[in-house]
């Protein structure tokens, strides 16, 4: 019963997704809501959203293979298929964001190593060989070559997510992005998620062996530590700015937690996806149902936490004026994605669905090992 | 402003003159009674003055239109074998709000819908009564550190020897990062927009199938090709600069309020202004040392 509900619901968003895809080739960029004085918008922020999802799937492996956490051993290949798909969903995502989408080799044939767009990409590309060969290792039985894999894996986990929040922090004329925070923000923020959704998988779709529910445990307390962490960051990210609510920071963020989108922080940020999964995690740590709700929650609702990181900054007009100078709806300082938007980011979300799916069916179906249920 | 005056003043000069010649015609005429008076000798007193109107009554007032010096310094510039350092000097107190640099541009580069070099921003300063009204021209400040060229992925964007910073259309990926980079939000994105989009009438119109020059290559518009999906930004009309041309803003500028030339000679009129101690930077304090300066 409920895999058909599943199933459904994968159909309807696999849909929305290739419409929006076909949107997308035929009618170019017409129907974005970003232009040219907000130039990113959702497709970057669930580009960001993604590959934060990715890094702390494979944190998980690593935890089981490198780190010898033998409870998430089991997991690993679960983590793996997830990290390859939030990688391939990201990647299209940005893709699909490009002006010149034909031209995307160009990252690799003519690269400038000065941008921090040039290294994330690099970064992206040796961490995929990483974990499709880590993959492979698990489906040929070659576990030396899965941990080999995992431990160059490593370091890269740690520099790619932290390579994209250098991405933001360090333009100089984005005052909000322009803070040495980002870099850990997006690291932690990543992991955070990223664990937190091999929770959730891991308990509606992982094998009950003996060992499940002191693995849904600790998976639930890697997540629960992460979470208050990263509220701490947080907390150190508002308060500096604002503490004497005085600056372009202060009025930026003022627009954050009170201005139209003030539910983006307040609801889908901070209750659904901090306060309810901290309580979830805090109060019933042994109950699988609440681990795995409080996983799905943090995972999904960090999109909110994305959105608040790419656009608030682009907001703040870089001079005064400059809006009623020529006008035009690609030269406006109000951004609210659009349906089609949304369509391309169903697309990507169903590709992220249809290869994990894939690498588990595959690996199950080699036997090589007994992945979900 | 001192030549304008000095034009009014002759004109009224030639007409007060005129009208004196032509009153004592009439006057001897009458004078003369019933004599028939003939058309000839009417004519002949009417000596047209030996200088054209509108010349100056006081050569030593006399000077040359910035214009025709800038024309000449360009000259200059461009064939003293060194590497010239264009500035542009934009001068608030002239600038009277006109945008006919803004129209002139887009003209010039062929610039699509949502595509703009240089919007003129307008403000307002103070209130009645107290009140008065700035305009800032914002074309590319051609930075000497220009942020939004370092962040390029893929290398499409440069700072040439010149100082101008260009853009390789035919590399650029479209993605937008150093749109994002710029502190002056010079930089504008082609969505491949067009002006008779969403308009009753015949689709597109002739002046959008023509081709634009930027960067001295022939672009002409086709469906998805570059520019449309890249980054696009004043390039100080290089192409026209090619051609021995000064910017196409600086030429349309009906208050002679901008100004361009070649800062490596210590002689240009660019040279001259820029080191008055009333000329200054957007953003000074972000260190991008821009090419552009404003004389408040
Ligand atoms: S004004 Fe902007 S686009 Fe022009 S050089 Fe400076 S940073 Fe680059
Ligand atoms: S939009 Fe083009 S020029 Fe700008 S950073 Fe991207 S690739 Fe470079």
């Amino acid at each position: 019963m409920s895999r058909t509900v599943g199933w459904i619901l994968f159909a309807i968003l696999a849909l929305v997704g290739v419409v929006g895809v076909f949107l997308r080739f035929t009618s170019s960029r017409d129907l974005a809501a970003y232009g040219s004085y907000i130039p990113w918008g959702l497709w970057v922020a669930t580009y960001i959203f993604f590959a934060g999802l990715s890094a702390g799937a494979f944190v998980v492996a690593v935890l089981g293979h490198v780190f010898g956490v033998e409870r998430l051993r089991p997991v690993a290949p679960l983590a793996l298929a997830i990290a390859l798909a939030c990688l391939g969903a990201a990647l299209v995502t940005v893709w699909f964001d490009l002006g010149h989408m034909e031209r995307v080799l160009n990252v690799f044939l003519r690269p400038h190593f000065s941008s921090m767009m040039a290294w994330m990409v690099w970064l992206y590309t040796a961490y995929a060989i990483a974990t499709v060969l880590a993959l492979y290792g698990l489906w040929r039985g070659l576990p030396s070559l899965t941990r080999i894999a995992l431990m160059v894996g490593t370091p890269l986990v740690v520099f790619y997510p932290g390579a994209a929040g250098a991405l933001f922090g360090t333009v100089v004329a984005q005052s909000l992005w322009h803070s040495p925070v980002f870099p850990i923000l997006f690291l932690f923020g990543g992991v955070l998620s990223g664990i937190a959704l091999v929770t959730f998988a891991t308990v509606f779709f992982s094998r009950k062996d003996k060992d499940y529910t002191d693995r849904v445990w600790l998976l639930g307390r890697i997540t629960l530590g992460l979470l208050l962490m990263y509220l701490l960051i947080e907390w150190a990210e508002y308060s500096i700015p604002m503490w004497y609510q005085v600056g372009h920071e202060f009025e930026a963020l003022m627009g954050v937690l009170f201005g139209p989108y003030w539910f983006v922080f307040w609801i889908f940020h901070l209750s659904l996806g901090m306060i309810i999964p901290i309580l979830l995690l805090a109060l019933w740590p042994r109950n699988p149902l609440a681990v795995g709700i409080a996983g799905l929650l943090a995972s999904s609702m960090f999109l909110s936490v994305r959105l608040n990181l790419v656009i608030p900054s682009q907001v703040q007009p870089q001079l005064e004026g400059l809006v009623n100078a020529y006008r035009d709806r690609r030269l406006s300082y109000t951004y609210l994605p659009t349906l089609f938007e949304w369509s391309v980011v169903a697309f990507s979300v169903a590709l992220a669905i249809a290869i994990a799916y894939g690498v588990v069916w595959f690996l199950n179906r080699e036997k090589k090992l007994e992945v979900t249920q | 402003m001192p030549q304008n005056g000095v034009s009014q003043t002759q004109d009224l000069e030639n007409r007060r003159a005129f009208l004196g010649k032509f009153a004592s015609t009439v006057f001897a005429g009458m004078v003369m009674g019933g004599a028939a008076v003939k058309a000839e000798e009417v004519k002949k007193p009417l000596q047209l003055p030996s200088q054209a109107p509108g010349g100056p009554i006081q050569p030593e007032l006399e000077y040359e239109d910035v214009l025709v010096r800038m024309q000449r310094e360009l000259e200059a510039a461009q064939q003293r074998g060194v590497t010239p350092k264009w500035v542009m000097v934009i001068d608030t107190r002239k600038c009277v709000g006109c945008h006919a640099c803004t129209i002139a541009c887009a003209v010039e580069n062929k610039l699509p819908p949502g595509v703009v070099y240089r919007p003129v921003i307008e403000e307002q300063i103070g209130e009645f009564p107290n009140v008065s009204w700035r305009f800032t021209p914002r074309p590319c400040m051609q930075c000497d550190k220009p942020p939004c060229v370092p962040v390029c992925p893929v290398g499409a964007t440069w700072k040439s020897e010149d100082g101008i910073v260009d853009i390789d259309y035919n590399a650029c990926i479209g993605c937008r990062y150093c749109l994002t980079a710029c502190p002056y939000q010079a930089r504008t994105s082609d969505f491949g927009d067009r002006w008779t989009d969403g308009t009753p009438g015949q689709g597109k119109m002739p002046y959008e199938e023509l081709p634009m020059f930027e960067y001295g290559k022939e672009w002409k518009p086709e469906g998805h090709k570059s520019p449309v999906g890249n980054a696009r930004k004043c390039h100080f009309c290089r192409h026209r600069l090619q051609h021995g041309l000064l910017p196409q803003c600086v030429t349309s500028c009906i208050g002679r309020a901008t100004f361009f030339g070649d800062a490596n000679d210590p002689n240009s009129l660019v040279s001259q202004l820029i080191h008055k101690p009333n000329a200054t930077r957007l953003k000074e304090e972000l260190g991008t040392e821009p090419r552009v300066y404003y004389l408040v």
